[in-house]
């Protein structure tokens, strides 16, 4: 489809026009140790309740999973926390001041959330160096881009990412020839060039070999702790092994909440998953 | 370490293609002028002021074809309307060349004639400055530039994108002519401007004035070729692509595509019409038909028979497309059409890369072989 | 005198049931003075006289002569006197008084004034209507007569009307008032002129009258501006209507197929040729039948659009799948060749095209609103279509799987459903429908090679503000759009017109950019 969805329903004055980069909102404040804080969040399609009453809150430097059956509202989250979808009703903070319902999603990345898609998205055109250079911190404006030029400390930076999601020797390949797991890899190496505060997670491990998926679970446990992240996840070994709360999401709302053996053995749980 | 902007530029192409520049640069500034005027024109080596004509406008074309290949080849967004800034850029440089008519023109009036015939007794607000070349200078760039940024940050404001862009876009200069067909607009109506006598005091159609305007546009087109290379290079070209091979993930690593669209668009719409105000002294005449939704598409297929995403492609395809239709509209002005009409079906279906994906596919075909 | 008088007795015997007319003004008639004609045949007039009658029809038709004193009718080889009406011996040098323009023109509305009160009632209702353009002050009392006479409804309006109009003139104020009054309620800008100068001090003398005028032309004014407004907004419903049927193929091949085919509005052209091509069969095959080729063409046209539908389908537009800029192209260079054929084969003059008989006139809704016959066909044959198209897509197989494919093609497919079969056959169908337009459109407007280029541009608008795949959508941006932009045209011009238009889509696209009926949901994108 050409169009995108829900620009019809953006508050007056968020265009984004005038503020690239420069935000309204003030700075990230994570003082009360929240670094999300969904509540009540609504979004409908055509009658359809993709998310219902939906209340979330992530710690500063928490990893949690979400799961849940399909149709639960994982992506459509995501989404409103983005600002892809705005929601019908419900308040989204990210830390204490950043109201997320009022900005665009450009401007959402620069406050500091990060997200990797269901379907892994890198630019294939362009080298993976050049999909980490382009995700880079720093200013984003046009002219900025105009003149950029790389210094030898950005240099250096990419060249520790790409040792990281172990693609150095892939540097200059065009991305589009990656394997599944190694673009799943660069996508999550461009978050991370992003130097987000929250990271949002749509199944990483997807189409990802046993040992890679290991690998990914210890990248995250390690990134923990400084930075926050929500993993959505259906590989129950890949969420064992990461640890942390889990919440189950169902018909647009949380259905439990705990660590995994908890939620595991929760009777509401066995019934959405297996039926009755 | 920092690169100075001037060795930046100097990288933006490659030791051959700056040879090969040099020596179109020589052909154009000292080979053509030496041919045309110092040879008689029975000679084998004179060069017609035909030719000069034809070679000069196709140039023109060529400008307009770069212009294009940068927002559709790199941006991914395919414009129906460029007619619209070309158009733009030839009149505001028109109203100079009408006001440098004089009184010369059939009524010998102070007024353009096409103002007599209206029986209009002064010069619409419009008008005003356009007997300063620097003013029309200014108007050829800020015109489309204005135009351009307007339409475009209403349309990537509300992410009108592909087809329906490309729709808008028609929409766009195909109203522009119906409003530039009425007299009252006041340039000129159906028949535009025409009969030119003069630029910058001199006379127009003078071997020399033709000489140096056709220099011109072979520097102008030099000159656009380089800055497309560095800006095609540089991290904005990259973000460029980047927007038009996945925009989603672009917004999400936080640069608003907005303004990297609105840049790229306003770039070309100027550029265009740089080569509208190039071409009007050089054929003589502009009117409302270069609007026609027919012209702007053409531009497309020069872009698309040359090869897009690359920069040499458009400036082929421009030369290869014109010289077929003004040998057709000659020789068999009624197949011209269907072979325009076929050029377009053939070069999307089977040569989605243009002519130098062609070459590139037949030369490593030949790589292959030898190895 | 005596000669008369022995007449007068003479008639007066042997002919006791003819009345005698006034002999004075029948001498008049014969007077050298212009003037003095025109007032006898007023005065003529008034007496509503059979015999009046046939002295100013044999005045009007150059049979009266002045054979001395007398007045005299000669037909053929016959004389009559004119007074009494019977013959007499053919006069030895006969006169024929002048008869002017002017005289002519008194002549005719006085047989036209006369035949109100004839026997047949049709007579009387089409003289009361040609009347109504040349009351003259003087009908005052005759149309009094003829209006006290009068038993048939209409006519008795019509004739309050007239009588209204001569006693504009009337001394007494009172009248004029009632007058005024009875006029105010009409909506003819013939009666608006009648009235106009009763708005100034000059023309009336009277205040009461005067403001009752001026408010009197205010309404009529006002009613003459609805009815034009209401005629602009049909002509919008019926091109509306032929936006429809293209836009209607552009929106379902666009749904299911997510191209927009920029030859569509040669398909339209098609479908008008095939019509003109019907049109030269029965002229050459069936003349007497000439009215039913359009009924005929309607099935050709369809078979032929979607024909040459199916053909740009199978070889150009399959192949090009999923690279929507380019089948923009390519599309663009199919409408190049199609419009060349038909230079090449109907040559780049327009064809004529004419309207079957049944399709001429209209409906006269108020003087100056009438609803031709061509337009009203064209916007209920523009229904039917949509009905039918309705019909297809909710209550057939073929519909569905239509639908399927338009809202998940990978899906659809793995359930079954022949996607590369169900796109020709959306295409063809799409491309039919553009047919049926080009029918409908041969009838309001030049049938030419270029005739489908005119009309794209108008329908991807309507597409890009009906939403895609959507007819409910493409409905109400085709017939709101039509109707708006002839409303504009009105007061703006056609090609302010246009422009506005498109600003005014800019600007909605800005708050629905989805259109007015837009998909929401996750698949969209």
């Amino acid at each position: 489809m050409i169009l995108e969805t829900t620009l019809d329903d953006r508050p007056e004055g968020s265009d984004g026009a005038d503020q690239m980069g420069h935000f309204v909102t003030g700075e990230l404040d994570l003082s009360h140790g929240v670094a999300l804080y969904l509540e009540d969040i609504t979004v409908s399609f055509d009658g359809f309740k993709a998310l219902n009453n939906l209340n979330l809150a992530i710690d500063a430097g928490e990893l949690r999973c979400i799961i849940g059956p399909n149709g639960a509202g994982k992506t459509t989250m995501m989404d409103v926390i983005t600002g892809k979808t705005r929601p019908d009703s419900g308040k989204a903070y990210f830390g204490q001041t950043i109201d997320l319902t009022r900005l665009t999603e450009p401007e959402i990345a620069h406050v500091g959330i990060g997200r990797k898609f269901q379907k892994p998205t890198i630019f294939e055109q362009h080298t993976v160096f050049e999909n980490l250079e382009l995700a880079m911190k720093t200013d984003k404006r046009v002219w900025k881009s105009l003149l950029a030029w790389l210094a030898g400390d950005e240099r250096d930076k990419i060249a520790e990412t790409l040792r990281l999601i172990r693609l150095d020797k892939e540097a200059d390949r065009q991305a589009g020839l990656l394997s599944h797991g190694q673009k799943q890899w660069l996508e999550i190496g461009m978050l991370l060039m992003q130097e987000p505060k929250l990271l949002l997670l749509d199944e990483p491990v997807a189409g990802m070999t046993d040992d890679e998926t290991m690998r990914t679970a210890e990248l995250f446990v390690s990134l923990a702790g400084k930075h926050s992240l929500v993993v959505v996840e259906h590989d129950m070994a890949f969420v064992e092994k990461l640890g942390g709360l889990v919440t189950v999401l169902h018909e647009g709302s949380v259905l439990a909440e705990g660590d995994l053996a908890t939620v595991q053995n929760d009777q509401r749980v066995i019934e959405v998953y297996l039926g009755r | 370490m920092r690169k100075p902007l001037t060795l930046r530029i100097l990288s933006a192409l490659d030791t051959k293609s700056w040879i090969a520049l040099g020596i179109f640069l020589a052909l154009a500034l000292l080979v053509v002028p030496v041919l045309h005027l110092n040879f008689p024109e029975d000679s084998a080596f004179h060069v017609s002021t035909y030719a000069i004509t034809l070679i000069g406008k196709i140039m023109c074309y060529a400008l307009v074809a770069v212009a294009m290949d940068l927002i559709w080849g790199y941006g991914g967004i395919l414009s129906l309307g460029h007619g619209l800034f070309f158009a733009l850029g030839g009149y505001a440089f028109g109203m100079y060349l009408m006001r440098q008519i004089g009184r010369d023109g059939s009524y010998g009036a102070d007024l353009p004639d096409f103002m007599v015939f209206l029986d209009w007794k002064e010069l619409p607000w419009f008008w005003l400055g356009s007997d300063s070349f620097g003013w029309a200078s200014f108007l050829v760039l800020a015109v489309p530039a204005v135009v351009a940024f307007v339409f475009g940050y209403f349309a990537f404001r509300s992410r009108i994108k592909g087809v329906y862009f490309s729709i808008i876009t028609q929409a766009l200069t195909y109203a522009a002519m119906l409003l530039f067909f009425r007299n009252e607009t006041g340039f000129g109506g159906n028949n535009g401007f025409t009969d030119f006598k003069r630029v910058l005091g001199v006379t127009i159609t003078s071997p020399e004035t033709r000489l140096v305007l056709f220099g011109l546009t072979a520097v102008m087109l030099a000159a656009t070729l380089v800055f497309a290379a560095w800006l095609v290079k540089s991290k904005f070209g990259r973000v460029l692509t980047a927007i038009r091979d996945a925009e989603s993930r672009v917004m999400f690593i936080g640069y608003n595509p907005l303004w990297y669209k609105l840049t790229i668009w306003v770039i070309s719409a100027v550029l265009c019409g740089i080569a509208g105000a190039l071409y009007v002294p050089q054929v003589g005449i502009i009117n409302p038909s270069e609007m026609s939704p027919g012209n702007s598409i053409e531009i497309a297929i020069w872009v698309a028979v040359g090869g897009r995403g690359t920069l040499i492609g458009p400036i082929i395809g421009a030369f290869v497309v014109n010289l077929a239709k003004s040998w057709f509209t000659v020789s068999f002005p009624e197949y011209w059409l269907f072979f325009l009409g076929l050029l377009f079906i053939v070069v999307t279906l089977l040569l989605p890369q243009g002519l130098v994906g062609l070459w590139k596919k037949l030369m490593a075909k030949k790589e292959g072989a030898a190895a | 005198m005596k000669k008369t008088l022995i007449a007068l007795l003479l008639c007066a015997a042997t002919l006791p049931a003819q009345a005698v007319l006034d002999p004075a003004p029948v001498r008049q008639l014969a007077a050298e003075d212009s003037s003095a004609k025109v007032a006898a045949i007023r005065q003529l007039t008034q007496t509503a006289d059979p015999d009046a009658v046939r002295v100013l029809k044999a005045m009007a038709e150059d049979s009266l002569f002045l054979a001395g004193d007398k007045v005299v009718i000669i037909e053929g080889e016959q004389a009559f006197d004119a007074t009494s009406g019977e013959a007499i011996k053919m006069p030895a040098n006969p006169e024929s008084p002048t008869v002017n323009n002017r005289i002519r023109g008194e002549l005719a509305s006085a047989l036209a004034a006369l035949k109100l009160f004839d026997a047949d009632v049709g007579v009387r209702l089409a003289s009361a209507q040609k009347l109504q353009s040349q009351v003259t002050p003087e009908m005052a009392p005759l149309l009094a007569r003829a209006l006290n006479q009068e038993s048939d409804a209409q006519i008795k309006a019509l004739l309050t009307l007239a009588h209204a109009q001569a006693n504009l003139a009337n001394t007494d104020p009172a009248a004029r008032l009632e007058a005024v009054k009875a006029l105010a309620e009409t909506s003819s800008p013939t009666i608006k002129s009648v009235l106009l100068p009763l708005t100034e001090k000059a023309g009336e003398p009277d205040d009461k009258v005067r403001y009752e005028a001026i408010a009197a032309v205010k309404a009529i004014d006002s009613r003459l501006a609805m009815a034009e407004n209401v005629g602009r907004a049909f002509s919008g419903l019926s091109l509306g209507s032929i936006l429809l049927l293209g836009a209607l193929g552009l929106a379902i091949t666009y749904g299911v197929m997510g191209i927009i085919n920029m030859a569509h509005g040669e398909l339209l052209m098609v479908g008008a040729y095939a019509t003109y091509g019907m049109q030269s069969l029965f002229r050459a095959f069936a003349p007497d039948y000439i009215d039913w080729y359009l009924p005929a063409a309607i099935p050709v046209a369809f078979f032929a659009a979607a024909l040459v539908g199916v053909v740009m389908e199978r070889t150009v537009i399959r192949w090009l799948y999923g690279r929507t800029l380019e089948t923009l192209l390519a599309t663009w260079g199919l409408s190049l060749v199609l419009i060349q054929s038909a230079r090449v084969l109907f040559g780049a003059q327009n064809v004529e095209v004419s309207n079957p008989s049944w399709m001429s006139g209209g409906i006269e809704v108020m003087p100056n609103l009438i609803l031709p016959w061509n337009r009203i066909i064209i916007v209920g044959f523009a229904m039917f279509v949509l009905f039918l198209v309705w019909v297809l897509m909710n209550r057939t197989r073929l519909g569905m799987f239509v639908r399927a494919v338009t809202q998940n093609r990978a899906m659809a497919g793995c359930v079954g459903v022949p996607t590369a079969r169900i796109d020709t056959m959306a295409f063809a169908l799409g491309a039919g429908i553009a047919g049926l337009g080009g029918v409908a459109l041969s009838q309001i407007s030049n049938v030419g090679p270029d005739m489908g280029q005119g009309y794209i541009v108008d329908s991807f608008m309507v597409v890009v503000v009906g939403g895609v795949g959507q007819l409910a959508g493409a409905v109400w941006a085709a017939l709101g759009l039509g109707i708006f932009s002839k409303l504009l045209e009105g007061w703006a011009g056609a090609v302010i017109a246009k422009i506005s238009i498109l600003v005014c889509i800019i600007i909605f696209i800005q708050k629905r950019p989805q259109g007015i009926f837009a998909l929401k949901g996750r698949f969209v994108e």
